[in-house]
């Protein structure tokens, strides 16, 4: 059989059969619905609030984008400089750090109160920055260390400045390291945002973490089913198009 | 008159020991010198100095040739990968600011001279080995230097290429006549390409012996199977096997 038919089918085999067990134990065993709704329900749960979903999710997703943007521009800045002068390497690095192993849900209150409780969308994308800061940062940096020590000495034999290494050396070297800082960094992006929604709770974002909640208040849990799926959905759908894109500039740079 | 001389240089790098020496080279005007010794034992080192890169941590470096008129091809072409062929043969050019055009231009007629001048707007990765190495080569040339150093530019490549390279190397350098040292590990290339082969020993290399080849450049055809190359190739590999403990 063809490879990629294979590849295509097989998880696409497996959920079929997990949704069929799933559907089989929930009616066998009569669960309530509010406790586990079997995928039937789900499905009819999704297709009735669509609409909303879809607004909700367009939401995040605009809200995790934005903060992506802000991070890329601060992170790609902070590196650059950084990676020009060793004493502010080693006085960045620390707090580089300690801001990217604070679990974002730990200052996301404090940080909803500082964005003002009638603007939970700046607070979102102000964590969801956080959050995306780092792997860009670090990728970046990592980027502009790892050139070729060869290509190196030639700048050197030829006499060039540091002005002249870094735009037409070191940058160009950083942008595959960069480009996967991004991709990882888009995930979070959306991680981020969601964390700070369910924090922020309603307010004027109505993202998919409210809905989230707001189903699971009311029990609907089919609903709440419904808009886990959509989250989960978009996230992959985001991973996808960043690692089509970094594929493609790759392709672009590289000439193959 | 010597281009480069190294008198009585060793190198030490922290926590690693002795690198090299005491060693001693001198490349005259005109004049193609390679160096064979084991891996490991210096010979990178050796041209590092030569070219100004490094310093010794005792002895002397002399070096005549100005900024920009040394260059040196790695064991790897060293591309910028991003970088068309035509703008990688550029790059030298470009970092001593030269005219844009200008440097274009000398790049496209250095990438002729190696015999690529249908492959200038190819980045390094839609490029053959052979042919990246001769792009590297092409950049080497395109700032017509006084001094050449080639560290083991064939290692990567194969046979019959390294032999096409050898023959071309040696029509490019009629040109100019720059003094090249030439680091191989190759003994039957050695003999081919250099007047002079030193053999080093064992790290830290020093000098094991000097052995003067056909001074005759570019080589005739038939070179490698004439009585004089193969002697010479084997009193080479006598010396190097004794340099590094063994019986040949
Ligand atoms: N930058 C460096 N730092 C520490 N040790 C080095 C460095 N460069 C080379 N060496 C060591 O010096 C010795 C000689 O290296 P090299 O000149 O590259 O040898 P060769 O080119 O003959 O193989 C080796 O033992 C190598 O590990
Ligand atoms: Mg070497």
């Amino acid at each position: 059989m063809n490879r990629a038919i294979v590849d295509i089918a097989a998880p696409l085999v497996l959920i079929a059969v997990l949704l069929a067990g799933w559907e089989a134990a929930c009616r066998i065993m009569s669960i309530p619905s509010y406790f586990l709704p079997p995928p039937s329900e789900i499905a009819k749960a999704a297709v009735n609030s669509a609409p909303i979903l879809f607004m909700s999710a367009w939401n995040t997703l605009f809200m995790a984008l934005k903060a992506l943007v802000v991070a890329s521009v601060l992170a790609c800045g902070v590196a650059l400089v950084v990676a020009l002068n060793q004493t502010l390497e080693k006085a960045v690095q620390p707090l580089a750090v300690a801001l990217q192993v604070t679990p974002v849900i730990a200052i996301a209150p404090q940080v909803v109160i500082w964005a003002g409780l009638a603007h939970p969308e700046r607070a979102i994308v102000a964590l969801a920055v956080i959050v995306a800061f780092f792997p860009i940062f670090s990728g970046a940096l990592t980027g502009l260390k790892s050139t070729d020590p060869d290509l190196e000495r030639l700048f050197d034999l030829y006499g060039a400045t540091r002005w002249q290494r870094l735009r037409r050396l070191r940058i160009p070297s950083s942008i595959p390291f960069v480009l996967e800082g991004h991709k990882v960094a888009g995930g979070l992006a959306v991680i981020g945002a969601v964390v700070a929604e369910f924090v922020a709770g309603s307010g004027g974002a109505q993202g998919l973490a409210w809905r989230i909640l707001e189903s699971s208040n009311r029990l609907q849990t089919a609903r709440t089913f419904a808009a886990v799926i959509v989250l989960a959905i978009m996230g992959a759908l985001l991973h996808a198009v960043l690692r089509y894109a970094e594929r493609a500039i790759l392709k672009r740079l590289r000439g193959r | 008159m010597s281009v480069a001389s190294l008198a009585a240089v060793e190198v030490e790098y922290p926590g690693r020991g002795k690198a090299l020496g005491p060693f001693d080279l001198a490349v005259a005007e005109g004049e193609i010198v390679a160096l064979v010794g084991p891996s490991g034992c210096g010979k990178s080192t050796a041209l590092r100095l030569l070219a100004g890169l490094e310093q010794p941590t005792r002895g002397t470096v002399s070096r005549t040739p100005g900024r920009g008129e040394t260059s040196v091809v790695f064991q790897s072409p060293t591309l910028m990968p991003w970088a068309s062929a035509l703008a990688n043969v550029a790059l030298p050019l470009d970092l001593a600011g030269v005219d844009k055009d200008e440097a274009r231009r000398q790049a496209a007629d250095a990438l002729a001279r190696v015999g690529l001048s249908g492959a200038t707007a190819a980045k390094p990765a839609q490029l053959s080995g052979g042919m990246a190495m001769r792009v590297s080569l092409a950049r080497a040339l395109v700032t017509e230097p006084k001094l050449l150093l080639l560290d083991e530019p064939f290692a990567a490549l194969d046979e019959i290429t390294r032999r096409d390279l050898a023959a071309d190397i040696h029509l490019l350098w009629a040109e100019t006549r720059p003094a090249v040292i030439f680091v191989t590990h190759n003994v039957e290339e050695a003999v081919y390409m250099a007047s002079r082969v030193v053999v080093m020993s064992a790290s830290p290399g020093r000098t094991f012996n000097i052995t003067w080849t056909d001074p005759v450049m570019p080589r005739p055809a038939h070179f490698r199977t004439t009585l004089e190359f193969r002697s010479a190739a084997e009193a080479i590999s006598r010396d190097l096997a004794a340099s590094m403990g063994r019986a040949a």
